[in-house]
């Protein structure tokens, strides 16, 4: 094929409606300066404003921008209705997943990341850190540029825009994922782990968008689903390219078989960042793959949809059946991280804009629901830091009612009982793909969900009916940054079961995908 | 009326239990009186020959993307079904005042509380999806209330009673999910309302799917045989006062499921399936009779009797006549009442010697006379004798099954001399003879136990004697529900209608 010769034109850059992720990637480069140049007692007060602020100010930009349909940058970001939704859904995961990030008053020597993450894990320099004081401030850097991806990688409108953010996303996490200031070696194995494993990933979708290119001459979402059907001889190609894209999106959401990197992740990072990882990275990576398969390659459905059937099937049993033999509560929600992965991708495989919005609905609860039973976790400790194993749980209703039946509630959440989030989102989940006639595939998912209610339950069973054998297991008093984290994400789990219609309105405002 | 209960468990968990066990207890029994005076109110309002189906009824919009409205209602079975409700309730926590340990009573009040209000949405939502919600909620304080407060091997019991539960009602979602979707396509509205997803008119093929994931459910909640394995574990690792509520209250939203929801939403699959359903019904009285006779435990020993009485109460729906159905939803009060009676005396019993063993007691009779009369009127409640309610309930269900399946009544007629057996064998190896270890030296029972006790058993001989009371209520319902299925009665009937 010619290419021609063209002079490269810059793009015009609509800065207004690119607000959102400006501004935090923005503040990362401020955050950046502060850490070089403020005197290390102002650096994490300083942070935390910054955090903060430019976290509500990208909110407020996505209020501002909601009903949006625009392309700008040269077509390489599409502002649209789910793109603004996911943003906005981001922006405030991330506030609370801040506020968790930001606690200090749990563990009795600072926070939950590393004094300096340089140190040798048990030298004397580490000692000699931790006796100082110090914290990791270099962590809210990582944060902010980590939530800039996050929403760029939602609005991303061709591949090559889509690779940056996904790696601008990532990067930061591998970093804060070894950074755990107890269990460093565990943590910064599983560190490595994800490291790895995402660099292949992204391997995987990098060669893929090479053969897409190659079969359609385009990298952005609008010319390869107009050249998808004028050139039936590529079709071998586009598909390959099209799987290979995917294998390096279902990494990232956490669908069997490429999940194997989740529990260890989970469990081996500081488990504030887990709940933000947890939460954020599914919404970031679901929204993304949702435009992908809907947007880029919607007219190859009958291409795609049986791939992900097979992977939604095995992602919701891998999930339930693993989680069942947990002994360590942050690996078992790892397990139900990837059941919920498959359910969500149920809605996916619908195709429909009802399903569209009921991913957009499942992702708000889940999300909210994943970050409070996170941050509860991190509460529940013993000498040696948290205490994350199962059996250790034993009669915790009797030393701390409130924290039983908060975790009993999100375990309930989680579990998709009514009055909680977590059915509305299963039912409107399963209604999308009842109607898209996919009913065989909704009847395995509520039998993986049947399975799913024992492992939850067994967390209350353990709480509320067995007599705790130690006294060393308690919970820690946290700082008011989790308790507001904490309400906030039970409250949102309650309205949004109680009464979700404003978010439903909201979303079905403006469910489409633009290109 | 819902609410109120709601709010009302929500105080006393909130209230400190150092506020002491007794004004707990008097602050939630002040929430049931309301609660129970309500219920008149609202009896009083209620016209029985009045043309619409449901009366009382309030709706507002809850969740419009589905169509989903907060939709209340009553008709003759939804009231009959609350005063059991609102009665029963109290009645249990009066006669379990010292069940539970001080510091445990304002947990204990509340989860009834709760475990009230939820059972009373479920009695008067007119719209699937918030019926749904509730029947599933019922989970919750029920799965605590034996887990927690249970005996024996409760946690084990507790997880088998939810494990079926869910299962069954994961079932049920996937029909109720089904079926908006049926209202969806067929006439472009997404709806739960009861009144509107009747008059869809599903072809046969789809109504047959919907009834067997809907009976399913329904069939593990009432229980019938085969679904019924979870019933005695509970019941038996349950204080008596719990397993009332459990078998005289929640169980009965499963029949009660069928008539509101079952009947009317798939008329055509009901009548050609019906053959299965009378047939698990039989089954059902037979196996829990025998099963009965052959119990070593007290506890279990009720838990089959009310599988075999859930029998007799699926054979009278599922009959289609008027009679049969007007039968089964007196059969679901009176079960109630009985279920109560007996549970409950017989806790009396249990609390006192400290075993549920049958072997364990002997003689009862000599000791404790009052105690052994209450029990044999439990008993012969259960039985059915003349002139108590269960009688009326038991005789109007085979009638009306008489009329239609004239071999499967006589057949489920014998169930009754089965009955006799182990009712009377139970009296007999319990209250006679010679006084065993563990019966001697234990008291007569108190004025509290006798005063919980006397609402049941007025209420049982009243609808012994005066059961057009009840009738008049119901029939309207059943008539209403024999239309909704287009049966009509079988001619033979016509002129017996009572």
């Amino acid at each position: 094929m010619m290419i021609p010769t063209q002079v490269f034109l810059q793009p015009s850059i609509d800065w207004f409606v690119i607000s959102p992720f400006t501004i935090l990637l923005g503040a990362g480069v401020v955050s950046l300066l502060i850490e070089t140049f403020a005197k290390r007692s102002m650096r994490r007060p300083l942070q935390l404003l910054l955090v903060f602020t430019s976290l509500v100010a990208s909110l407020a930009m996505t209020a501002m921008l909601f009903g949006t349909q625009t392309l700008t940058a040269g077509d390489a970001v599409a502002i649209d209705g789910p793109g603004i939704a996911l943003q906005a859904i981001i922006a405030l995961v991330a506030i609370i997943g801040a506020a968790g990030l930001a606690e200090n008053k749990v563990d009795p020597s600072g926070d939950a990341f590393a004094a300096r993450a340089s140190a040798i894990p048990g030298s004397s320099d580490e000692r000699a850190f931790t006796q100082a004081g110090w914290y990791s401030t270099e962590i809210w850097t990582l944060f902010l540029f980590a939530v800039g991806g996050m929403q760029l990688f939602v609005v991303a409108n061709d591949l090559l825009t889509m690779f940056i953010a996904l790696e601008v996303m990532s990067l930061p996490l591998y970093l804060m994922a070894g950074m755990a200031r107890r269990r460093r070696l565990l943590s910064q194995e599983a560190a490595l782990k994800y490291f790895v494993l995402g660099a292949y990933s992204s391997a995987f979708f990098l060669f893929g968008a090479a053969l897409v290119y190659g079969a359609t001459g385009g990298i952005n979402f609008d010319d390869i689903a107009f050249a998808i059907p004028t050139r039936p001889q590529m079709s071998t190609l586009l598909v390959t390219g099209v799987v290979l894209i995917l294998v390096g999106m279902l990494f990232k959401v956490g669908s069997a078989p490429f999940h194997q990197w989740t529990p260890d992740v989970y469990q081996g990072a500081p488990t504030t960042l887990t709940a933000f990882m947890a939460a954020g990275v599914k919404v970031a990576a679901f929204g993304a793959m949702m435009r992908l398969v809907y947007s880029a390659f919607g007219s190859l459905i009958w291409d795609w949809r049986p791939i992900l059937w097979a992977v939604t099937l095995i992602t919701m049993f891998v999930g339930v059946f693993v989680a069942l033999v947990q002994s360590d509560i942050k690996r078992m929600l790892a397990y139900s991280s990837i059941a919920h992965a498959g359910f969500i991708m149920v809605g996916l495989i619908s195709g429909t804009n009802a399903g569209i919005i009921s991913i957009l609905f499942y992702l708000t609860a889940y999300a909210f629901t994943t970050l409070g039973i996170f941050l509860l976790v991190s509460l529940i400790r013993d000498a040696s830091g948290e205490a994350s194993g199962i059996e250790s749980w034993r009669g915790l209703a009797s030393k701390s009612p409130i924290t039983a039946l908060s975790i009993t509630f999100l375990m309930l959440a989680l579990a998709g009982f009514p009055l909680t989030s977590g059915f509305i989102a299963k039912f409107s989940i399963f209604a999308s793909a009842i109607q898209a006639e996919q009913t065989p595939l909704v009847l395995l998912a509520i039998l993986a969900s049947a399975i799913a209610v024992v492992f939850y339950l067994r967390i209350v069973v353990l709480m509320y009916f067995r007599r705790s054998e130690s006294d060393e297991v308690a919970v820690a008093i946290p700082s008011n940054f989790t308790i507001i984290a904490l309400v906030v994400s039970i409250l949102m789990t309650l309205i949004l079961g109680v009464y979700p219609q404003p978010l439903f309105d909201l979303l079905a405002q403006s469910p489409l995908f633009i290109r | 009326m819902i609410l109120l209960p709601l709010l009302g468990s929500l105080l006393v968990f909130a209230i400190p239990s150092a506020l002491g066990a007794a004004r707990i207890k008097s602050i939630a029994f002040a929430i049931f009186g309301i609660v129970f005076a309500l219920f008149v109110t609202a009896a009083m309002q209620f016209q029985i020959n009045a043309t619409d189906q449901f009366q009382l009824v309030e709706s507002y919009e809850w969740i419009t993307a589905f169509g989903v409205s907060w939709s209340v209602g009553v008709d003759g079975l939804g009231l009959v079904m609350l005063g059991l409700v609102t009665i029963l309730v109290p009645v249990v926590l009066l006669a379990a005042w010292r069940d539970v340990a001080d510091d445990a009573v304002g947990k204990f009040y509340g989860l009834n509380l709760l475990l009230q209000s939820v059972v009373i949405a479920v009695f008067v939502a007119t719209d699937l999806f918030m019926f749904y919600v509730f029947f599933e909620l019922m989970l919750v304080p029920m799965y605590f209330l034996i887990g927690r407060y249970g005996v024996g091997d409760r946690r084990k019991a507790a997880v088998k009673f939810l494990i079926f539960s869910l299962v069954g009602g994961l079932i049920l979602l996937a029909g109720v999910i089904s079926l908006w979707v049926q209202s969806l396509r067929i006439t472009e509205i997404g709806s739960f309302n009861l009144e509107f997803l009747s008059t869809l008119g599903l072809n046969i093929e789809t109504q047959r799917w919907l009834f067997v994931a809907f009976f399913i459910a329904f069939a593990i909640k009432a229980p019938l045989v085969p679904v019924h394995s979870w019933l005695p574990d509970a019941a038996q690792s349950s204080t008596p006062a719990v397993a009332v509520l459990l078998i005289g209250i929640l169980d009965k939203v499963g029949t009660y499921a069928m008539l509101r929801f079952l009947l009317p939403l798939f008329p055509e699959a009901s009548a050609e399936l019906a053959p299965v359903a009378l047939t698990l019904a039989t089954l059902s009285i037979f196996y829990g009779a025998l099963m009965a006779i052959g119990s070593k435990d007290m506890k279990r020993l009720m838990a089959y009797v009310s599988i075999s009485h859930f029998g007799f109460i699926v054979l009278g729906i599922f009959a289609f006549t008027t009679q049969g159905i007007s039968g089964a939803m007196f059969y679901m009060f009176s079960h109630g009442l009985s279920t109560a009676a007996l549970f409950l005396a017989v806790g009396y019993l249990m609390q006192r010697t400290g075993s549920s063993e049958i072997s364990d007691h002997a003689g009862a009779f000599q000791i404790t006379p009052l105690l052994a009369g209450l029990i044999l009127f439990g008993g012969l409640s259960s039985v059915a004798l003349p002139g108590l309610a269960s009688f009326i309930a038991e005789f109007t269900v085979l009638l009306g099954t008489f009329a239609r399946y004239p071999i499967l009544a006589g057949f489920a007629t014998l169930g009754i001399v089965v009955a006799a057996v182990y009712a009377l064998w139970l009296y007999q190896r319990t209250m006679t003879g010679h006084p065993s270890d563990a019966v001697s030296g234990i008291k007569d029972v108190s004025g509290r136990e006798v005063i919980a006790l006397s609402p049941v058993i007025a209420l049982t001989l009243v609808l012994g004697f005066v059961p057009q009371l009840a009738f008049d209520l119901l029939n309207p319902t059943s008539e209403k529900v024999m239309q909704q299925v287009s049966q009509v009665d079988p001619a033979a009937l016509i002129d017996g209608e009572n």
